[in-house]
């Protein structure tokens, strides 16, 4: 035991004297979370929209309403014939994306001749959104339809398939701080560790280690003490600013989520050290454990993709990727609160990943140097 | 009982079956320095894993300290001290913290076996704050001894301590060494320096795998079977140049400020070779008959 | 015509408050075997980064080749050969490959890149290896191999890092034969070693002591200076009363 203890005070010291890389490793959680909260969400939230009303009745005053309740658009009703205001002006000022214009006897259209027409007009210089802001709007007209006007013979009823091409999941905090957790912690265990044990391997102390009377398997678990402490400040971090900056919910049980993603940290640990077993360069880990893990959690955990778009074999894939589990672990566990036993599949898949890794980690383990 | 056997041991790499270490039998007495001299490639580094259990050896066997290097590979593991080849002690920790992780991790502590490696620590205790990384040469392979030795081994590996460190470190070092021998610490050392040859008790010549010869110092000096010269030279290369345009199978190699020249008897002579020399170098040059060095005898088993 | 192809004049190289190379001041002639030597850490490797240009020297006054080290260091690289134990040839590439990326790297015409690597490995006997990868070949041709190439563009000097450690007697006396006809081309050859034997086969040799070169002169002035029998005691003696053991 106290053999175990120098060891992992040695670990420790190797981590605290290496500044940048322990900077990195803390920082890069937070720089993680701010990149996707605030420079690359999509999310459309309260966007002015103009609504031209030529009808004023009782539908299109609904209708408005409706718009204006949503928490995407913020409506601003506009009279082109009192006022001057000018379309084209006001799309090139560049603060208008999006207008909408309620056609004269709007109701009187719908209740007598079963078809009334809207326009909408959208500012395409940035295709992405206009689309965007076009379907969000549009969906807003069809629940109104639905809701509303349900008589049997309106000839428009028709739901239409709406995708959103360019950001498929509506990246939000709610999908995205799981996943930095995902990645982070993967990052953190599978990479360090496996770089870090194939170090002594390079610089020649495994050499003198192995000659010692210190069991070679500890070696192997000693290095992977201070990866574990470390994902639990990465953890932390990023459940704190999950929550108090990106405004998460957190439904569940803390206690929970801290033994799954314990759970799921020892997983990538596991999977560390079996990379530092395969491997006997720096080079050839980080690669491994880019390549072999890093990329297939970011395309196929369900993170940025959904999975059930995928081809069937990728969805099969994805069952091998311990992230994926993970991901929907965090999920539930933060945003719909659920217990233990509603997770109980993703957890068993998570346990047996480890147990995989663990057991090609025990049979690929070399006593001796070749 | 011998501190190390070895009998028959080979061990080769990769799909051509390169040969490493050609079926070597030898043994080290208790207490003894052992020299394994040799080359870059000789095979030192490979029989130096093999008994310390680092590498399976593909044919053979061999024990230290009575053990056998495969079956009980954990007890050596606690008996031996060993230091690699290359400088393998971690260079972001301090001199001090180096050595108190390598004692705890062998189980002990640096006050239990303090007096080992007293007469080396102190050396190194004014650096101590030091990262290991900073430290020269020689205060590298001072370190990394006495991490070796705080355990109090019984069998101590050495594998080429002296590479690249300078005359002065080098000759402290093997002080060093002889004071663990008087301690009773069994040293099996090796060396791509010949001159470090005459500081063991018995040394193995070792080339390509194959030990050349294996015996006293004293005693591989004396079965130098020919007569050896030395001439004293300004200008070692012409003399080489004028010698081998004389007799290209001549034995004949710069040693530092001469030339040796190895007679057999029933070729040329050295009054032969006088006249040559003096006809083309100088009317002074004068041969005289001397002891051969370790590196001549090695020349001579190479070229055997 | 200046014969002088390196002078140097109290060169110095601190490192903050540290004085690695402490007012060098030396001269070498053309053609010269000149043995740098000193204990670790006496400051060598510093002052030959100097040298090749590779490094700005605190202050003093250095020519290599005639040209500046503050100013001219481009045309110095270009005068220079430089091979080192640790680093000189790609394991990865084979003898001929090496030989055409360093030869181009010194700007050698393709035409004369094919004629001197021939002559070159016709020299060594690695006429039949030539694809054969360095990796493959035993320490001894590789160090023998690696200073041919370090002089295929025929610099005016060469500077030579520990070219034998761990070279078996032999092939190290075969390499210094190469040295031999190096210099009688008349390329000056500038190396640092460990062993003491090789200091004698040297022209000239500096012995580097704190920073300070406390000795120079041929093999024969040294031993006569220091009243000792060989390298080893004259090596022995300076290097003892070194302060500096970094």
């Amino acid at each position: 035991m106290k053999q175990f203890m120098a060891f992992v005070k040695k670990e420790f010291v190797h981590v605290l004297r290496d500044r940048k890389t322990l900077l990195i490793l803390i920082g890069m959680p937070i720089m993680q979370i701010l990149l996707f909260g605030f420079a690359m969400s999509n999310e459309i939230k309260e966007t002015k929209v103009v609504i031209v009303d030529q009808a004023i009745d009782n539908s299109s005053a609904k209708l408005v309403a409706r718009i204006d309740a949503s928490e995407y658009f913020d409506a601003e009703i506009r009279d082109l014939t009192i006022t001057d205001f000018n379309i084209e002006a006001a799309f090139k000022k560049g603060d208008l994306k999006i207008l909408l214009i309620i056609p004269p006897s709007f109701e009187s259209h719908i209740l007598h001749e079963g078809s009334a027409q809207l326009r909408i007009i959208a500012d395409a210089s940035d295709p992405n959104t206009a689309s965007l802001l076009t379907t969000y709007l549009t969906s807003i007209i069809q629940d109104f339809q639905k809701d509303n006007l349900s008589i049997q013979t309106i000839p428009y009823n028709i739901e239409p398939e709406v995708r959103m091409i360019y950001n498929p999941q509506l990246l939000s905090a709610h999908n995205f701080v799981p996943g930095v957790m995902a990645l982070v912690l993967m990052l953190v265990c599978v990479m360090m560790t496996a770089i870090t044990i194939v170090r002594e391997k390079e610089l020649g102390t495994m050499e003198v280690l192995l000659v010692s009377p210190y069991k070679p398997a500890l070696v192997m678990i000693s290095k992977a003490v201070p990866y574990l402490a470390l994902s639990w400040i990465n953890l932390i971090t990023i459940v704190l600013l999950g929550v108090f900056v990106m405004g998460l919910p957190f439904n569940g049980s803390i206690l929970l989520l801290f033994v799954e993603s314990t759970l799921f940290i020892l997983t990538c640990l596991t999977i560390g050290i079996f990379i530092s077993n395969i491997t006997s360069s720096q080079q050839v880990a980080m690669l491994i454990s880019l390549m072999g893990m890093m990329l297939p959690t970011v395309l196929l955990s369900g993170f940025v993709f959904p999975l059930e778009n995928m081809p069937k074999l990728l969805q099969w894939i994805s069952n091998v990727i311990p992230a994926r589990w993970y991901y929907v672990i965090v999920k539930d566990i933060m945003i719909k609160g659920t217990g233990f036993m509603d997770i109980l599949k993703e957890t068993l898949a998570l346990l047996t990943i480890t147990a995989f890794f663990f057991i090609m980690s025990i049979k690929k383990f070399k006593q001796r140097l070749a | 009982m011998s501190a190390i056997e070895v009998k028959g041991i080979s061990k080769w790499y990769g799909k051509q079956k390169q040969i490493a270490v050609n079926s070597l039998t030898f043994e080290v007495k208790k207490g003894e320095v052992f020299g394994l001299i040799g080359p870059d490639g000789a095979g030192k580094t490979s029989l130096f894993r093999i008994l310390t259990t680092l590498l399976l050896p593909d044919s053979g066997n061999a024990r230290v300290d009575g053990l056998d290097v495969v079956k009980d590979f954990r007890e050596i593991r606690n008996r031996i001290g060993y230091m690699p080849g290359r400088f393998s002690l971690y260079q972001d920790l301090t001199v001090e913290e180096n050595l108190n992780f390598f004692a705890t991790i062998f189980g002990t502590s640096i006050e239990e076996n303090y007096n080992l490696i007293r007469e080396i620590y102190i050396q190194l205790e004014p650096f101590k704050e030091r990262r290991a990384g900073k430290l020269s040469g020689g205060m590298k392979q001072k370190l990394a001894l006495c991490c070796a030795l705080i355990h109090k081994p019984t069998v101590l590996f050495l594998d080429e301590p002296t590479t690249g460190v300078d005359p002065v470190s080098r000759k402290e070092f093997w002080e060093m060494l002889g004071r663990l021998k008087d301690q009773g610490i069994t040293i099996m050392v090796s060396t791509p320096y010949m001159d470090e040859a005459a500081k063991c008790d018995r040394i193995a010549l070792i080339q390509k795998g194959d030990i050349l010869a294996i015996d006293t110092p004293e005693n591989i000096i004396n079965s130098f079977p020919e007569k050896l010269y030395r001439v004293q030279t300004e200008d070692t290369g012409r003399m080489l140049k004028i010698l081998s345009e004389y007799s290209s199978g001549l034995y004949a190699y710069a040693s530092g400020e001469y030339v040796h020249i190895a007679f057999n008897d029933n070729l040329i002579s050295p009054q032969e070779i006088t006249i040559v020399l003096r006809e083309h170098i100088s009317s002074e040059v004068s041969p005289e008959e001397i002891r051969p060095n370790i590196e001549d005898c090695f020349i001579h088993l190479l070229r055997a | 015509m200046n014969d002088k192809v390196i002078e140097t004049d109290e060169l110095t190289k601190k490192f903050g408050s540290f004085t690695a190379v402490d007012k060098i001041s030396f001269s070498i002639e053309k053609g010269e075997i000149f043995g740098f030597l000193g204990a670790n850490g006496a400051g060598k490797t510093t002052a030959m980064k100097m040298l090749c240009g590779l490094s700005k020297p605190t202050s003093g006054k250095a020519k290599v080749g005639g040209f500046d080290v503050y100013t001219q260091t481009e045309s110095i690289k270009k005068n220079i050969g430089y091979m080192s134990q640790k680093f000189s040839l790609y394991e990865d590439l084979n003898i001929m490959e090496n030989i055409t990326f360093y030869g181009g790297i010194y700007g050698l015409s393709s035409k004369e890149i094919k004629m001197r690597g021939e002559a070159l490995v016709e020299k060594l006997g690695l006429k039949n290896e030539t694809k054969k990868m360095v990796a493959s070949l035993p320490l001894g041709w590789k160090q023998k191999l690696a200073f041919s190439v370090a002089i295929l563009h025929e610099p005016k000097i060469v500077f030579l890092d520990e070219p034998t450690g761990g070279v078996d007697p032999v092939t190290r006396r075969q390499f210094w034969n190469l040295i031999y006809e190096a210099a009688q081309r008349g390329i000056t050859v500038f190396l640092t070693t460990h062993y003491m034997d090789e200091a004698e086969y040297c022209d000239r040799i500096s012995i580097m002591v704190d920073g300070r070169i406390d000795a120079i002169g041929t093999p024969g002035q040294l031993r006569e200076a220091f009243k000792a029998t060989n390298m080893d005691e004259v090596f022995y003696s300076l290097a003892r009363g070194a302060k500096r053991s970094e």
